[in-house]
């Protein structure tokens, strides 16, 4: 085995890497709770995959037998029904463990620099993510599928000058049709997953190459012991990797509950609506997009003027990049940072949350006021951070993390 | 905070359900797909009435003699009018440009229509057809208003009215069956429609429990590994 690994070792850097990234990999000892999600979107991410092969098999990226191929996997494939349902089930736990990593790195501050790149790649990470998903619910071709792209491409028609001419070259017809499940197929299967992995690695390497924050937002490279490791650091392989196991099998358990018992999510992850074949003709009551877009399409819906909403709609989202910068204290963890940060924050998680429910529900007038208020809180966030984080009185970081 | 954030993911599910009625009343009915009688029952139904002129395109004969308990040759003799193959799906002879023709419209496809409609819809549905003479089939529909389909179950249920003033819906015509039996036929189609909706469903339901039992042990052993390796960190 020896002589082998030396062969191998003297060709590629297998031991370096497995040292690098598992073995050596120093991680600061005290990670919470908040710290299962990473390795969990990467557990999400291979199954998406491996049941996406899989679906792809049986799979008719075809307008008029798409629907049918649907059905033809939950009926007659084997096992067609749990590769479909892990699909589907998991694209809205990829999203819920997404969310949930996205709002650690708020709270514990692991945007601030040294880890800019690693956020900036996150982020990068969540767009594609989101474009994958929304190209993959057009592929079911039910009411739901047709009439949510149909919507969202038509907002690049709000561009000025060039936006019909752009909403028609996505598209590829004048409607959404079999042109445009054609190339939703081929960025949902090839393109958009290509991407993904390639970020996901550059999310890791930029990752190891500065170290994992922790609960403390306490730098643990500055304290090292004679041999060069940090003290309060121990290597991800073996501790994390039967740490992260147990997150795991306690995610799955939850997957699986839902899996098996509820796999429309209440009509959340699967459609009521998706359950009726695409009609260009007959537009559905609600087009409500799915459950992870919604407080961005809250936003959008917020602002009377179209153009305007479709600005409002991708600044909620390029705010989130720019965060590293827009966050002027020099406290990264919740733990030590002063008031006026925490309650901005609860603020933002609210509001947040509001548009996500907001963006399922009619616009009524009342609905569509209380959306203009939490879309104001969601901007203000952002925009007057650089004040209040630096106003802020926080208090002293310690020198090495709390554990137990 | 973590069971607060649980809290919150498992709310989401309870809402959506009210957004689809469309603001009528619908009554609930309990499906249970692994009731066989009923499921039976149900099937006799959909293929005397219903399979017409609305196909399952989706669902197998001999898949349906599987999972009702059933011999093919049972199925073959009892419930097969529209074909004679047992793996053939659930279609029926009327083309679509006379389905257009005499109802305006093509009766739609039965095999998802329950998870499409929500049994509750179909239970409603199926018994509140009212006459109204304003209708070119003569009948009008509360859970859907101005349907093209005509009260094919008119012989079994009779025909209700509805009381201008309250708005109620009365016996106007008697039919073969009381109103508990219409309701139980009605119920035992319903379920039939939920069955062909995802009869993976059994086998989903089956499975469940084996996956669960199975990551509670994994969890038994996952996390004493845990606090194992992890006893050495102070």
């Amino acid at each position: 085995m020896s002589s082998f690994m030396n062969w191998l070792d003297a060709r590629f850097p297998a031991s370096k890497m497995w040292k690098e990234h598992l073995s050596e990999y120093y991680a600061p000892k005290n990670f919470n709770f908040w710290y299962f999600f990473g390795s969990l979107a990467l557990l999400v991410l291979v199954l998406q995959i491996v049941t996406g092969i899989f679906l792809t098999m049986n799979y008719k990226p075809d307008a008029e037998l798409a629907f049918a191929s649907v059905e033809y996997i939950m009926r007659d494939v084997e096992w067609g029904w749990l590769i479909r349902y892990l699909h589907s089930t998991g694209a809205s736990a990829f999203f819920v463990v997404v969310y949930l990593h996205m709002f650690r790195g708020l709270i514990y501050g692991s945007y601030k620099q040294p880890r800019e790149l690693v956020w900036i790649f996150g982020m990068l990470i969540y767009l594609t993510l989101m474009a994958e998903a929304f190209m993959g619910y057009l592929l079911p071709w039910g009411q739901m599928s047709y009439w949510g792209a149909q919507v969202i491409i038509s907002l690049f028609g709000a561009i000025p000058v060039v936006g019909e001419q752009l909403a028609l070259w996505i598209r590829g017809d004048f409607v959404v049709a079999d042109a445009t499940l054609n190339r939703f197929f081929a960025f949902h299967v090839i393109a958009l997953p290509l991407v993904l992995l390639g970020l996901v690695v550059a999310h890791i390497i930029a990752l190891h190459e500065v170290g994992s924050n922790n609960p403390d937002g306490v730098e643990i490279k500055k304290n090292k012991d004679a041999s060069g490791k940090p003290v309060d650091g121990i290597p991800f392989h073996p501790y994390y990797t039967v740490k992260d196991i147990v997150g795991v099998v306690v995610f799955l358990f939850i997957f699986a509950l839902v899996l098996f018992y509820a796999p429309e999510g209440g009509g959340w992850f699967l459609e009521k609506d998706n359950f009726i074949p695409a009609d260009p003709l007959k537009t559905p009551e609600h087009i409500v997009p799915l459950w992870y877009f919604t407080p961005f399409y809250a936003i959008l819906r917020a602002v009377p003027d179209k153009l305007m909403g479709v600005l409002a709609m991708g600044g909620a989202i390029v705010f989130l990049f720019l965060l590293p910068w827009l966050d002027r204290s020099p406290v990264k963890s919740i733990r030590y940072r002063g008031p006026y940060f925490k309650i901005a924050l609860v603020l933002f998680i609210i509001s947040f949350l509001a548009l996500g429910y907001l963006g399922t529900q009619p616009a009524t007038a009342i609905y569509t006021m209380a959306a203009r208020v939490f879309s104001v809180i969601y901007f203000a966030f952002f925009i007057f951070m650089p004040i209040y984080t630096k106003l802020d009185k926080d208090k002293p970081v310690p020198e090495r993390v709390t554990f137990q | 905070m973590r069971s607060l954030v649980i809290a919150c993911f498992f709310a989401l599910f309870t809402t959506q359900a009210l957004a689809a009625s469309g603001g009528v009343h619908l009554d609930h009915v309990e499906v249970d797909i692994t009731d066989q009688a009923s499921l039976q029952r149900g099937a006799q139904t959909f293929v005397n009435y219903c399979l017409s002129c609305h196909e399952a395109s989706f669902m197998r004969y001999n898949r349906m003699a599987k999972d009702l308990g059933l011999t093919e040759d049972q199925v073959k003799e009892n419930l097969m009018f529209a074909s004679d193959k047992i793996g053939d799906t659930m279609t029926v002879a009327m083309r679509p440009e006379d389905a257009q023709k005499w109802f305006g419209v093509t009766p739609p496809d039965l095999s998802v229509i329950a998870r499409a409609r929500g049994t509750d819809w179909l239970y409603t549905y199926l018994r509140t057809f009212y006459l109204d003479e304003s209708r070119p089939m003569g009948t009008n529909n509360m859970a859907f208003k101005d349907v093209g389909m005509p009260h094919v179950l008119w012989e079994q249920q009779g025909y209700l009215a509805k009381d201008e003033a309250t708005g109620e819906l009365v016996q106007a015509r008697e039919g073969e069956l009381s109103q508990h039996e219409y309701n139980k036929m009605t119920h035992d189609l319903v379920n039939f429609l939920a069955y062909i909706s995802e009869p993976s469903k059994l086998e989903r339901m089956a499975l469940a429990k084996w996956v669960l039992l199975y990551l509670i042990i994994f969890f038994l052993v996952a996390y004493p590994l845990k606090k194992a390796f992890w006893k050495d960190v102070h």
